[in-house]
């Protein structure tokens, strides 16, 4: 059934089908309607899940027991600084980036030398990284046919060429549609999600069927396994291998976000920040889902194969075969197939684009000046190019397979090219944070990064490959012992990859800091750190313009961005940009800071950065601002913002005085109001006593036959409206002195139950008058309070003959009430008379009003009885309040507190 | 200047924690087994699938 034939069929089936998801993630981006979602993009994540986890991982945990899984913690553990991601993320749109070179050669001075540099180092790592996902693809196809005893052979080249060639077309349709890089490919993105699912299907299947087919299950598998010594081993951790594991998670944690697929799925083809958030927790159940039958997979392959000598990095296709179970072992060989596909896919898509724009490109822009002149539209030229370096990096590749292929475990290959792209993380991590990070020390933590990585890692492989001679490994270069490549100044009993981590890094980051420390920056690092470090503050408004000084002819821009886009697609973005700035046609515009800016960075989309820089230098005659006027200008701009904030808190205070300057308006308003209606209202008050006796007094004097009974009533009217008129003049004096605080107090021991008998002993001939019945209850023994006694009584006194003044004659009754209680005697005086609506509860204390309608009821009282009482109360630090309802009588109630217990505690009335 | 977002500050926090508990010297704690499979085994998954919980509830649950 497995014969060579079945295989091409069914592989080609399913890149077939790929092809079509592909097909419909661009036809549905070019509608504008994205399939790009949250999980989409989570999803496509896991590409980082190569033929290396598929296969790889199995044969790895043969030897190193559950150390594989480093390899997948470490970007569990990375994902989760979000921060750091969307800050690489919302830089590489701000700065159009379009690869992992083009972001640090743009950090630090957008430096062809140092996108040259990244390119090449990722290049040289990623490449037999390439080889490892061929030679896994090679290895299934060799374990089916071997099954079936068939061979598969077209026009004389074997298998892994051919499914090169097909990975290569497939890229280069898909990755090289539209020229401008930072245009997401959103067909491929769509193909790599789905490839990811079909991965973890086919692992999960193979590791079902293997631990629940083949053996009863994980508890059973580990029994059988730690029965036996050998495998018993790999069930638990060395903890002499610490340092390993601890390694082992950074590099990985570094390689999520530095390898340059990874970059490019993170980080370039990125849709919507907000998906991180999605990508945060599922990327990472995915590894963890992937994982869990890798260990069984690996004792189930030992347990089943005891010494068969079958290799372990294809236990998952062969453990299935062993039991017959051919469909199961070709889902799994379309799993693997994916695994790998995917990860050449976008890995050559991604160093096409940084080979393309940091290597090629720098050297057609300088070398043959005249042959870019010369050429109208570039555009063809550069996809060329993009196409031609995919089938190139393919090409290298497979030569390493060829070349290099048997002589290293899957794992060890992954791992060389994680140590490769870690080289990256100081130059990233520095751009991102560190502003005094400079170009010469950028160059110089790679270099020496390199280099270490290159001597201790590399070249090792090579030596064992056979390559070349391994005596630098074993004796040391020259001879010299402690050059031994992988023992460097003699640091021993690490594995190879922490010791390349190890030493690489300290080379790296030391020599990144020293020279950074020791270099200026030049204008364009300088405000570029700006851009990096402050992106989430940078304001590139009002900055950006200032940040270029020039002459540039607008004709030459738009001849410029024509020639690398192309004339649609220039056209287009530059129609776009008019209308961003209001103008109707481009031809309009100035050729100013902004229009440059504007055109640099549709170029730098196109063809990177650094040669961006390059081309509109070469069109327009930029001024050295040099790097003083730079700093000058950021550090203005810093302070701007500072300024502004000054401004602006400024502004709120003056916004909180204005309010309460408005506050103290209103407030003096309404005190103007009150005193022209006190005014009113004590003339109003005056004039009534003094026209009933004006009018009285004319009567008496204009006609002297008056009988002498109405003379006497007369004057009985007089001498009361006068008494009226006296209390009334008195009150107002009285109110006046306590409201400007000049009255006289003489504060002293009162007894309140005294007090309230004696008011209530001098109203009684009033009670009695008008037969209204008084009772009062007061205890003995109430403390003594520290108020004066005089105004006390006139309190009391006012409440009485309030009360006797509202109550009916007759069944009136006033009750009073004298209590002691925590730290205060309260005086209650109760009638039952007409009663208070809760209006006239509030009002009644207000001056010159009283209760009743004082509209039809002749008034009974001046209005000034109770302010005057409740300002006194209050004075000595009581209340006077009134509790009523309608048709309930009144009860007002009045405290006065008790002095505090250290001024006389205990002293009570004998 | 505009204050760090909390879920972002959550997640970073739940990966420093993820550090010590996913390496030496904590790693070595767990020996034996339960129900027959390693207690190593059980504690690097379980961990695992602590934080992967932890950060879906984090970033996912709505302000």
């Amino acid at each position: 059934m497995l014969s060579g034939w079945f295989i091409a069929l069914l592989a080609t089936a399913y890149l077939g089908l790929l092809f079509a998801v592909a097909r419909f993630g661009d036809a549905r981006a070019d509608a504008g309607k994205s399939i790009i979602s949250a999980n989409v993009y989570a999803l496509s994540l896991a590409v980082y899940c190569t033929s290396w986890t598929f296969y790889g991982s199995v044969g790895r945990a043969t030897s190193g027991g559950l150390s594989f899984l480093t390899i997948y913690i470490g970007p569990t553990l990375m994902l989760l600084c979000v921060g750091v991601i969307i800050k690489m993320i919302r830089i590489s749109k701000a700065q159009r980036i379009t690869s992992i070179a083009d972001f640090i050669a743009s950090r630090y001075g957008k430096s062809q030398l140092l996108a040259g540099m990244v390119t090449v180092i990722a290049v040289i790592g990623v490449v037999p990284y390439i080889a490892l996902q061929l030679k896994a693809m090679a290895a299934s196809v060799d374990v089916l046919l071997e099954h079936s005893g068939g061979s598969f052979q077209v026009l004389g080249l074997d298998s892994t060429f051919l499914i090169a060639v097909v990975l290569a077309l497939f890229s280069i349709l898909f990755g090289t549609r539209h020229l401008d890089a930072t245009e997401r490919h959103e067909g491929m993105v769509a193909a790599v999600a789905f490839e990811s699912v079909v991965k973890i299907v086919a692992f999960m299947a193979v590791g079902i069927f293997v631990t629940y087919g083949m053996f009863g299950g994980l508890g059973d598998l580990f029994q059988r396994a730690a029965a036996s010594a050998d495998l018993g081993r790999l069930l638990q951790l060395d903890s002499s291998r610490a340092g390993t594991w601890t390694a082992l998670i950074i590099l990985s944690g570094l390689a999520i976000i530095f390898l340059p697929r990874q970059f490019q799925i993170i980080v370039v083809e990125n849709v919507d920040e907000s998906h991180l958030k999605r990508a945060v927790w599922l990327f990472p159940l995915y590894l963890l889902l992937i994982n869990i039958f890798v260990l069984p997979l690996a004792l189930g392959g030992l347990l089943h194969f005891d010494g068969q000598g079958i290799n372990p990095d294809t236990f998952v296709l062969t453990l299935p075969l062993a039991r017959g179970a051919e469909v199961l072992a070709l889902l799994a060989f379309i799993g693997g197939l994916s695994a790998a596909t995917g990860m050449v896919i976008v890995e050559t898509i991604a160093l096409s684009t940084m080979v393309c724009n940091d290597l090629v490109m720098p050297i057609l822009l300088r070398s043959t000046g005249n042959f870019v002149e010369k050429r109208n539209d570039l555009s063809g030229l550069l996809i060329g190019i993009r196409r031609a370096a995919i089938a190139l990096i393919l090409l290298l590749g497979y030569i390493y397979f060829r070349a290099a292929g048997e002589a290293y475990a899957l794992v060890g290959i992954g791992l060389i090219s994680f140590a490769a792209v870690a080289q990256f993380a100081p130059a990233m991590f520095g751009g991102m944070y560190w502003k005094q990070g400079t170009r010469a020390g950028a160059v110089a933590g790679l270099l020496a990064g390199f280099l270490v990585w290159l001597y201790t890692l590399l070249l090792p492989s090579f030596a064992k490959s056979g390559w070349m001679t391994s005596g630098f490994v074993e004796n040391g270069l020259f001879g010299i012992g402690w050059l031994k490549a992988q023992a460097l100044f003699g640091l021993a009993g690490l594995d190879e990859i922490s010791h390349c981590l190890w030493w690489s890094m300290l080379a790296n980051i030391g020599a990144y800091v020293a020279v950074s420390l020791n270099t200026k920056p030049d204008a364009v690092e300088a405000s570029q750190a700006e851009r990096f470090v402050d992106v989430f503050r940078f304001d590139s408004r009002n900055t950006e313009a200032r940040l270029w000084r020039g002459k540039a002819s607008p004709d030459a821009l738009v001849q410029l961005l024509e020639r690398f886009l192309g004339a649609a697609r220039a056209r287009q973005q530059l129609a776009a940009y008019a209308g961003s700035r209001g103008a109707e046609h481009w031809g309009n515009l100035p050729a100013d800071a902004d229009f440059v800016q504007f055109a640099e960075s549709e170029l730098a989309g196109a063809i990177g950065s650094a040669s961006a820089r390059v081309m509109v230098a070469s069109v327009a005659q930029e001024e050295d601002l040099g790097l003083e006027e730079v700093l000058d200008i950021l550090d203005e701009a810093t302070q701007v913002r500072a300024h502004s904030r000054e401004l602006e808190a400024k502004q709120r205070e003056l916004e909180a005085a204005t309010t309460e300057l408005r506050d103290a308006n209103d407030r003096l308003r309404e005190l103007d109001r009150m005193k022209d209606d006190f005014i009113s209202t004590v003339t109003h008050e005056l004039r009534t006593p003094l026209t009933s006796i004006r009018a009285l007094s004319e009567m008496l004097h204009e006609d002297p036959r008056i009988d002498l009974a109405d003379r006497t009533r007369f004057l009985g009217i007089i001498v009361n409206e006068a008494e009226r008129l006296t209390r009334l003049i008195n009150q107002i004096l009285d109110m006046a002195k306590l409201e400007s605080g000049r009255a006289e107090w003489t504060t002293s021991e009162v007894d309140m139950g005294e007090v309230v008998r004696e008011s209530m002993a001098s109203l009684e001939q009033l009670f009695r008058e008008k037969d209204v019945a008084l009772e009062g209850d007061i205890p003995s023994g109430l403390p003594f309070v520290l108020a004066d006694r005089d105004r006390l009584t006139q309190v009391m006194i006012n409440l009485l003959s309030n009360a006797v003044k509202f109550v009916p004659g007759g069944t009136g009754r006033v009750q009073v009430r004298v209590a002691g209680s925590a730290g205060l005697v309260r005086i209650e005086v109760r009638d039952n008379g007409p009663g208070l609506t809760p209006e006239e509860c509030v009002v009644i204390f207000e001056k010159f009003r009283q209760g009743g309608n004082t509209m039809t009821d002749k008034p009974q009282g001046t209005g000034l009885g109770l302010p005057i009482s409740r300002q006194i109360v209050e004075y000595f630090g009581g209340n006077l309040w009134v509790e009523s309802e309608p048709g309930a009588g009144a009860n007002f109630i009045f405290t006065v507190p008790l002095p505090a217990p250290d001024d006389n505690s205990g002293r009570q009335v004998a | 200047m505009k204050r760090a977002n909390p879920t972002r500050q959550r997640l970073a926090a739940l990966g420093l924690l993820g550090v010590p508990l996913l390496t030496y010297p904590l790693l070595s704690l767990p020996s034996g087994e339960l129900g027959g499979i390693p207690a190593t085994y059980l504690y690097l998954f379980g961990v695992w699938a602590g934080l992967i919980v932890l950060a879906a509830w984090v970033a996912e649950r709505r302000k």
